[in-house]
């Protein structure tokens, strides 16, 4: 295995230039959750040229809904969600200043496109990885549509949350690595 | 009607079938069952891909941390499925089946912390609240006891799902391709390793259900007819050379099991249906 390369949010275009598909990653700092429901929400307030919950310049959004957090938990198992069903979100997002996402599952080219054109990165996370990758997660704070229930928008802090890069700002893309394994 | 039938009639009181469905909720979503737990070492052992090694060792870690009861193995708990299998001779006396089954559900989910992920309505997307309703087939067999099956299924793994209503002509050949095909599409979206489950034959909502039920045999058993053990193991070699690997990000072990069910089917159709199962391949059965 290759090294593992440490980095935080807010994330810069310059750490976004080093990084390459197929890179080993921990990501440390706030990343903010949001899935089909909340996504609906977010393009509608930019198409309205209404102010977000959060600002997206540099941040990172998870595509994750968690389970309920137990007494005394910060939250309960929280793994990546099928990524493709934001393709028809996330080049809008980037275009307002969002600078990745982290899922599971390839994105679509008009995502490629998107990231290559802002500077953005896409994240893989071991999909059913969630009892693990919740330990990774020290801080959750509910952020707006708590009437979405497990699709509402959280921060979370995290610290070393195991990732791959899947596609970076140059087109890498990491299932492409499918082709070396082919029989 | 003349002559005696010896018949004995079981009662079984809703309080304990809501007790059993509100445990097996709770206990399917915690413990990977050993066989895929063991299954997943094997693909370790024979995994080439670096990046997939790594995978696969987060998903066995991943089972260990759930196994101790805090953390659901996944996020995702699932639409709650039930194949029911009910006595000919089971009486119940004091309720409904599939109201007990609801409530079980309710129960289960608010008590083990796990996921609401119903919407009611398929458009206008309103939460349920308490991740009803489930989804139940039920199925009257001969004998007094009552058996209960309960998968959580993520909707990562559903929404891989696929129906062919091939022609006769077609044969194992179109059905292969087609299989091959669909699981070369969709890559890494069901989370592999995979469980393949296909049903061939019946009609078109038949096929649907027999691929649902092939997902919930017991990893490490073939088809009961050579015929088809040979097409499931064959068909799982081939799944295994399209070389996506451990969350499609490459690699050796892209599927850890075929599992073919079947039924007759009409002269002119070959229907087949598959259904996708994530590694996190979570059923519970209980029998009352």
């Amino acid at each position: 295995m290759k090294k593992i390369i440490h980095i935080s949010t807010p994330l810069s275009d310059a750490t976004i230039k080093k990084l390459r598909a197929g890179n080993n990653v921990r990501i440390s700092g706030i990343v903010y959750t949001a899935r089909d429901a909340a996504h609906k929400k977010l393009t509608e307030l930019l198409e309205k040229k209404t102010q977000l919950p959060f600002d997206l310049n540099g941040q990172l959004i998870y595509y994750v809904g968690p389970t309920p957090a137990k007494p005394g938990q910060v939250t309960g198992s929280a793994g990546p969600t099928t990524s493709s069903r934001m393709n028809k979100f996330a080049p809008l997002l980037l275009s307002f200043g969002l600078k990745g996402m982290i899922g599971k599952g390839e994105m679509d080219s008009g995502v490629t496109e998107a990231l290559k054109k802002y500077c953005g990165v896409y994240f893989t996370a071991t999909g059913g990885a969630a009892a693990l990758i919740a330990h990774c997660i020290t801080k959750m704070e509910l952020l707006a549509y708590p009437e979405l229930g497990p699709e509402a928008i959280y921060r979370l802090t995290v610290e070393d949350f195991p990732c791959f890069v899947a596609q970076d700002c140059y087109g890498g893309n990491i299932y492409m690595n499918r082709i070396k394994y082919q029989i | 009607m003349s002559g005696k039938i010896k018949t004995t009639r079981r009662e079984i009181p809703i309080a304990k079938i809501i007790q059993a469905v509100k445990n097996i909720c709770i206990t399917s979503n915690y413990h990977l069952d050993d066989r895929v737990i063991q299954a997943l070492k094997r693909g370790l052992n024979k995994e080439e891909s670096p990046i997939g090694k790594d995978i696969l060792k987060q998903i066995i870690k991943n089972a260990r941390i759930a196994d101790q009861g805090v953390f659901p193995l996944c996020q995702d708990t699932g639409m709650a499925v039930f194949f029911v299998e009910i006595g000919q001779n089971v009486c119940i006396p004091d309720g409904n089946l599939y109201d007990a089954i609801i409530e079980g559900v309710r129960r289960g989910y608010r008590e083990g912390y796990l996921r609401n992920s119903i919407v009611l309505d398929p458009l206008r997307r309103h939460n349920s609240g308490d991740n009803t309703p489930p989804i139940i087939w039920s199925e009257v067999v001969p004998g007094e006891t009552l058996k209960i099956t309960m998968a959580p299924k993520g909707g990562g793994s559903e929404n891989m799902s696929q129906i062919a209503m091939l022609k006769p002509g077609d044969g194992a050949e179109g059905i292969k391709k087609f299989v091959l095909d669909w699981i070369s599409s969709v890559g890494g979206n069901p989370c592999p390793p995979i469980i393949v489950g296909i049903g061939i034959g019946g009609n078109f909502e038949k096929s649907a259900w027999l691929s649902k039920k092939a997902i919930l045999r017991p990893l490490g058993i073939s088809h009961t007819d050579p015929f088809w053990a040979e097409f499931e193991q064959d068909l799982l070699n081939q799944i295994n050379a399209l070389g996506i690997g451990p969350q499609g990000l490459g690699g050796r072990l892209t599927a850890l099991a075929v599992h073919i069910e079947t039924y007759p089917c009409h002269i002119a159709s070959l229907p087949v249906a598959v259904n996708l199962q994530c590694h996190a391949a979570r059923h519970k059965s209980i029998l009352l």
